[in-house]
């Protein structure tokens, strides 16, 4: 394993706007300026960037080229991107620092959503020859996860329905939420089902926006920030395609990756679960063996602002401004990729 | 502090205008298995998965990796998707590798592919629009530039264009073999953007590329030689603004430059001793060869013009036929790493160019903004001047 320690020294992100009318660039740009004015440092200093995000969303290949001009990239810069959630962006340049010989590096991800429609987008991203023609959108696949776990005794409707209600109570106090309010789970058991067995706050509110954040060297952060967050821990893990073929209610790749990341070597206070249906959450909270000591998703989570391709690395800087405060002397953060949760990523986040 | 790295195996596809006989799954299939065999390892020896592609518009799915994951073994493991345009299969190569220089994994595997048949590559460079002008369109102007910046006579072109798909006629995997091809057939072919003839152009292709990297005890283990990996670089400029030189692009200067110093190479016409070049259309040959200081201004023309990059020649180029006889975009970066590779191992068969100890194996993409390089030699250390 790696022996150098990587730390979180500054982070920017746009609002998770509903539509903005802003251009995937110049979100980008919003949040690195604010990520490298945070971390009080110039554009100059840094020695490796990489980007996530995802063409199919403003549906133009090539999508992620202008990004390059929120980078700053001249005079020429070391670059890569990943066409997955900015959080597999930072697993890459936290890579990238291990070799020693750069101190910084600029992780950003975005997505505009608005100029698609989920239910048409995301059948092209299942299997073209087996699953793609069956014409299965991801409301309707959360909506298998949602029943399998519900038929499996794991959860009922009304968990998922706790679930919404805790989050958008805590979107009230996360000025960057799309979505809050005061709604017991009584009341929003009430609403008609938008695909059984979910409800309208079950689905996540996909949104239009952009993320970053900056990594150091140990020593370079402990010169940048009075509270660097380490990252103790980052792995992440696969799982076949086909839903057919996994026990849609758990989640055998995250908790892999959590215990490959350290998990269990102490307890975390905080958890920022990049789930994007209320059931997910729960999927999680029992794969990785969250208790009911610790505080899940105190941002809102994914649920009440999910601005695609970028809601990994949201999560990421949602633990680490819990680190950095003091609220939390240890935090997990999840990235989630695919369908029915594919792929995750965990990253174990402590203060010096 | 990082850690050495080995090329330890390398799979490709036979490249085809439609691998009709192939789903996409199977065409990654055929090069990740060819790469395994060369290794001496099954898919349970592999450690965590690099997949590059260009835009996945050319197919028409969306992350195509998570459905590929299934028949790449990678469950169960981790798995990146890069995408830098079309360096993407240097890239690719190149994230591979900095998994193990970084410590994380004793042997990844890292796949580039695109399967063009299956989509309109010009529709998808056109960023999804009509009226597109295509790659040619686009390079086109920067190719009338440097001829006339260096006063290069015509025929450079079609003579990259020859020798190129000669090459080709070495390596069974290219997928264009034009074994009657000349400089008359070449000038004569149709003109698509002037100055670059229907022949000087790259085809389009179904093709992968799968390459197996290791650390030094995986190299240990491998039955056949490895290609120690001694530098890597990536950079990239914005497309365009005002006073950016395109036909010498400042982020390749950069690259080259990066690589050079990390492996100790002071003289790289010198030093080394083959360089499989991202040439889509001809005069890229001579062009990068200026662009990435192998040649001096105006002297990378004369290199062709005097056969100097022929396989036989003082610094051959393309041996392998390039992307001149051979273009599934998204592979074709990962192709140039692996031929480079391929021939400081000694094991590129028809093609091998004499005594290849050091290599460059180079990818360019966007608007000429993108660009990955690595060096490969036959040996760990340093090279000699």
């Amino acid at each position: 394993m790696p022996a150098t320690d990587i730390a979180i020294v500054g982070w920017g992100q746009t609002p998770a706007y509903r539509r903005s009318d802003l251009t995937e660039p110049q979100l980008c740009m919003t949040a690195n300026l604010e990520a490298m004015a945070h971390a009080g440092i110039d554009r100059r200093d840094i020695g490796f960037t990489c980007s996530g995000s995802c063409d199919y969303l403003t549906g133009g290949p090539f999508a992620f080229v202008a990004n390059l001009d929120a980078a700053g990239a001249w005079p020429p810069i070391s670059e890569s991107h990943v066409e997955m959630d900015g959080a597999w962006a930072l697993y890459e340049a936290w890579v990238r620092l291990q070799h020693g010989d750069i101190d910084l590096a600029l992780v950003f991800a975005s997505g505009k959503s608005s100029p698609s429609n989920r239910l048409e987008l995301y059948p092209q991203q299942l299997d073209p020859y087996y699953l793609e023609p069956l014409g299965l959108d991801p409301l309707s696949l959360a909506a298998m996860q949602a029943r399998s776990l519900l038929e499996a005794g794991k959860a009922t409707e009304r968990d998922f329905a706790e679930v919404a209600s805790r989050s958008l109570r805590a979107a009230a106090m996360n000025p960057k939420a799309t979505v809050s309010g005061e709604k017991d789970a009584d009341e929003l058991l009430a609403a008609d089902y938008a695909c059984a067995p979910l409800r309208a706050h079950d689905v996540s509110a996909v949104a239009d926006g952009a993320a970053a954040v900056i990594l150091a060297t140990a020593a370079r952060a402990r010169q940048l920030a009075e509270h660097p967050v380490f990252i103790r821990g980052i792995e992440h893990r696969i799982e076949v395609h086909q839903p057919g073929m996994r026990d849609l209610t758990t989640s055998s790749s995250a908790a892999e990756a959590a215990r490959r990341a350290g998990l269990a070597d102490r307890p975390v206070d905080v958890a920022e679960l990049a789930a994007a249906f209320s059931p997910q959450e729960i999927i999680l909270r029992q794969a990785l063996g969250l208790g009911e000591d610790v505080t899940v998703n105190p941002s809102g989570g994914a649920l009440t602002g999910d601005p695609v391709m970028a809601t990994g690395l949201v999560r990421i800087i949602e633990a680490a401004r819990r680190v950095a405060d003091g609220s939390a002397g240890r935090a997990l953060a999840h990235a989630s990729n695919g369908q029915c949760l594919q792929h995750n990523l965990v990253c174990i986040l402590e203060g010096a | 502090m990082a850690q050495p790295c080995a090329v330890i195996g390398i799979g490709q596809t036979k490249h085809a205008k439609a691998r009709a006989d192939l789903s996409m799954t199977g065409l990654v299939r055929e090069a990740a298995v060819r790469a395994l065999e060369d290794a001496g390892l099954t898919w349970r020896d592999i450690d965590a998965l690099v997949i590059g592609k260009a835009p996945d518009a050319f197919e028409g799915v969306m992350q195509p990796e998570l459905f590929l994951a299934d028949a790449l073994g990678a469950a169960g493991k981790p798995m990146l998707r890069v995408h830098t345009a079309g360096s993407v299969g240097g890239s690719t190569a190149i994230v591979g590798a900095h998994l193990i220089e970084s410590g994380i994994h004793e042997r990844v595997l890292s796949v580039a592919w695109e399967k063009q048949s299956e989509g309109n590559a010009q529709w998808g460079l056109a960023g999804g629009r009509s009226g597109g002008i295509g790659a040619g369109g686009a390079f086109a102007p920067y190719v009338r530039s440097y001829i006339e910046r260096t006063d290069a006579p015509e025929y450079i072109g079609w003579q990259v264009a020859v020798k190129d798909r000669l090459n080709a006629l070495k390596n069974p995997y290219a997928h264009l073999q034009l074994a009657d091809i000349t400089l008359e057939k070449v000038k004569e072919s149709p003109m698509l953007w002037d100055p670059l003839h229907f022949l000087e152009s790259c085809p389009s292709s179904d093709g992968a590329c799968a390459m197996v990297l290791g650390t030094e005890a995986a190299a240990a283990a491998s039955p056949n030689p490895p290609a120690w990996i001694l530098a890597t670089a990536v950079r990239s400029e914005p497309s365009t603004f005002p006073g950016r030189d395109a036909v010498r692009p400042q982020a390749g200067v950069d690259c080259a430059h990066d690589v050079y110093r990390q492996a100790g190479i002071t003289d790289p016409r010198a030093q080394i001793d083959v360089a499989e070049l991202y040439v889509p259309f001809s005069w890229y040959e001579p062009m990068w060869l200026e662009g990435h200081d192998i040649a001096g201004p105006g002297e990378g023309w004369k290199m062709v013009d005097r056969g100097d990059t022929e396989i036989t020649g003082s610094f051959p180029v393309n041996p392998s036929g390039g992307v001149l006889s051979s273009n599934p975009i998204g592979a074709s970066g990962m192709l140039r790493m692996a031929e480079a590779a391929l021939q400081v191992r000694g094991m590129a068969g028809e093609h091998q160019v004499e005594g290849a100890r050091v290599s460059l194996g180079q990818a360019y993409g966007g608007n000429a903004q993108y660009f990955s390089m690595a060096i490969f030699s036959s040996s760990p250390g340093r090279p000699g001047a």
